[in-house]
């Protein structure tokens, strides 16, 4: 092998970041637009309903030839689209996660959406739930709107239950008595029983902690203080839960382990905690299923709540135009159709009726407990600037949490030692 | 009086540059240029989504060489480049003498060790996730013996040890066939003459065939070295680079600092670190070839 093709392999890794050299500045056009809006759903119903909205909006503007809605896989989603900008690829408008909103919205990379929305007829903008709102604030802007605020609730598998002589949480609901030491016996026995899963964490695969913040808020354990200065889990709520949780998983057996997968949808586990918008997956399911709000902490009654938003971004060649859409897409009359999928942020829609119109796998006392008592009194899942640089250290740092033995005490001030420095920047 | 312009060998020159022309184009576009941009930014803070490119000069070698993370990655990486290369050269020397012997059913063993290599690497990655789970295949395989396997990715030490044995497994069919072919070069009288001498095949082994094989053993070390530097789809489907950092390798480290954190400059600095390193390993084994390699002495 020659020197020089070394040399070429040696830089293969070095190329993919020389490749995003390129991209210009925007120069506002008056020309015909085409608009591209990244999402993480690849769900064709959710895409049928956004073309729809949005072939009612070129009907309206025909300057606006496409608006292009552009899949990519929720697991890569934060990243790719980086990458899209850093390459001067991005798109006119995307999807953020909650956990990334901090990142985007101090960034300035956003268009401040007051204006727009304040302009565009019949919006209302009053109408949105100031709690829903909070994460995608800066400086009093508007920067996203929350298209999905999604609170997390507990799916229960009826048949594996029965079948292990429990009482289902419905029943404990009724008796007072769903609180996180009942679910978790529940959940060991059906496991004892069908050799399944007994309660499964969805997402978190002992990876992606901030899931678990559906936990630990029962505990009133937080990961850092409001803030973002304090770090939480060396704090006694945070130990506390943590514990618990370590018990259920390797002396209850109620949660499998790390390195086992199991998918409540398929009928591998007895409950799972997720958001509701996962019950699109329960429409063929062949078992007896429920919703449940969380479990009651030893802090009483909580919410923990998942939200997404949707931004226009400021270096898009047509940020006006995109924002102009924004206003569009979200307007009473879309937001409640929106609302078949994505839990809206308009309070006048935040209704069991309304809900239940679009939501019809879900009963209505469903949509009061787990949706809209979820949306107002729910804890948004943490997120802090820099967040993904945060959650790989906390991600590397509780490791050794997952082994029976773990100094549990200890693992959790190694996890605030290596967080510290950066909560401080 | 003018001479003419086109001699004969300047018509040669010509030829011989448009000869190598779209090779320098190729080299330059995609090697050259991206190679002097990646250095440019590493002297830059570059913020993709304030969208801000401010010079700093050395600052983010400073923060190399301050980086209390740098060493477990160098670690991660210099483990997981000796176990692969250590592993796949002598499983594929091994496998190619084997398959060298005139027996029946060569031909199938030699397809059946080749195609991984074929095979796409994310989805091999992929398939072999399942399989290492706590609850996957290759542990319901150890419980038919009697053997409770490990939690392989999520144990500090089998998880360095499951990444190599999963990219050794896909890529050792690779170095196989290219040893096949040296060996299967190696004139049949050396052995016969030896034979003769009265020498044992283990001393035919040493003294004939690892020396006259001795320049593919260079070229697949280079080839297996500077590939072991630059794994990333198994980490990144596998471990993700834990638990713990401990299969955080460089090339692994570079894509979080760059495209998760967002720092672009960063990233850059430690890409001109992985440069660094491969030229410099690649110039030591080529340096090294006329002491051992039987050809250049």
């Amino acid at each position: 092998m020659k020197i020089r093709g070394i040399l070429a392999a040696a830089t293969a890794g070095v190329l993919s970041l020389g490749l995003a050299a390129c991209g210009g500045d925007p120069e506002p056009s008056t020309g015909p637009v085409s608009l591209r809006m990244t999402v993480w759903s690849s769900n064709e119903a959710h895409l049928k309903l956004f073309n729809e909205i949005a072939d009612a909006y070129r009907a309206k503007n025909p300057r606006v030839t496409e608006v292009k809605f552009d899949p990519i896989p929720f697991e890569s989603y934060t990243t790719t689209l980086t990458t899209q900008i850093a390459g001067g690829n991005g798109p006119d408008l995307a999807w953020l996660l909650e956990n990334s909103a901090p990142d985007f919205v101090n960034s300035g990379a956003l268009v401040p959406l007051d204006d727009t929305l304040g302009k565009a007829e019949g919006y209302n903008a009053a109408d949105l739930s100031p709690s829903a709102t909070s994460l995608w604030k800066a400086d009093g802007k508007l920067f996203a709107y929350p298209f999905s605020t999604s609170p997390f609730g507990v799916f229960v598998n009826t048949d594996q239950l029965k079948a292990a002589g429990q009482q289902t949480p419905a029943e404990l609901i009724a008796a007072n008595q769903w609180t996180w030491d009942k679910a978790v016996s529940v959940a060991a026995a059906s496991s004892a029983k069908s050799g399944k899963a007994g309660l499964v964490v969805r997402d978190f695969d002992y990876k992606n902690w901030d899931n678990l913040s559906t936990v630990w808020t029962g505990w009133g354990a937080q990961a850092w203080t409001p803030d973002g200065k304090g770090c939480g889990f060396d704090q006694q709520p945070m130990v506390d839960a943590m514990t618990f949780l370590h018990k259920s998983i390797f002396t209850d057996k109620a949660l499998p382990g790390p390195g086992t997968t199991a998918d409540f949808f398929a009928g591998e586990a007895a409950m799972t905690i997720t958001q509701i918008s996962r019950a699109s997956l329960l429409k063929d399911a062949k078992f007896g299923w429920d919703l449940v709000p969380l479990p009651t902490g030893p802090k009483g009654e909580y919410a923990v709540i998942g939200q997404a938003g949707l931004g226009a971004l400021k270096k898009g060649k047509n940020a006006d135009v995109a924002a102009d859409f924004l206003a569009f897409f979200t307007n009473p009359d879309n937001s409640a159709k929106l609302a078949a999928y994505f839990p809206p942020p308009r309070t006048s829609q935040l209704t069991a009726e309304t809900l239940a119109k679009t939501n019809p796998l879900l009963k209505p006392e469903q949509l009061q407990q787990v949706v809209i008592d979820g949306i107002s009194t729910g804890v948004v899942k943490p997120s802090h600037t820099g967040q993904a640089e945060i959650a790989q250290a906390v991600r590397a740092a509780l490791d050794p949490l997952w082994k029976p033995d773990a100094d549990i005490k200890a693992v959790l001030g190694g996890v605030c030692s290596a967080i510290n420095p950066l909560l401080a920047k | 009086m003018s001479t003419r312009f086109w001699t004969g060998s300047r018509r040669d020159t010509l030829a011989g540059y448009l000869f190598i022309a779209p090779q320098l184009l190729g080299s330059v576009l995609f090697v050259f240029v991206p190679l002097g941009l990646v250095f440019w930014y590493s002297l830059h803070e570059w913020n993709v989504l304030a969208d801000t490119f401010t010079f700093v000069g050395a600052e983010n070698y400073q923060a190399l060489a301050d980086d209390p993370k740098l060493a477990d990655a160098l670690v991660a990486t210099g483990f997981f480049s000796a176990g692969l290369v250590v592993l796949n050269l002598s499983l594929a020397l091994l496998l190619a003498v084997l398959l060298n012997q005139r027996l029946r059913g060569t031909v199938f063993f030699r397809t059946v060790f080749f195609s991984p290599v074929v095979v796409s690497l994310v989805a091999w990655t992929i398939v072999w996730n399942f399989l290492l789970q706590d609850n996957g295949g290759i542990n319901a395989l150890l419980e038919t013996v009697g053997v409770d396997g490990p939690n392989w990715l999520r144990g500090e030490g089998t998880a360095m040890v499951a990444v190599i044995v999963v990219q050794v497994i896909k890529n050792v069919g690779l170095n196989m066939v290219l040893f096949l072919a040296a060996l299967q070069g190696v004139p049949a009288n050396l052995y016969e003459a030896a034979t003769v001498d009265g020498a044992s095949r283990r001393r035919q082994f040493l003294s004939i065939t690892v020396p006259m094989i001795s320049p593919t053993i260079l070229l697949t070390s280079i080839i297996t070295v500077v590939g072991s530097l630059q794994v990333f789809a198994q980490i990144a489907v596998l471990t993700q680079g834990g638990p713990g950092t401990s299969t955080t390798v460089l090339v692994y480290y570079l894509y979080q600092q760059a495209f998760q954190f967002h720092h672009f400059g960063y990233g850059a600095t430690l890409s001109v670190l992985l440069f660094a390193i491969v030229l410099l390993l690649t110039l030591v084994q080529w340096r090294m070839r006329r002491k051992w390699v039987f050809h250049e002495s």
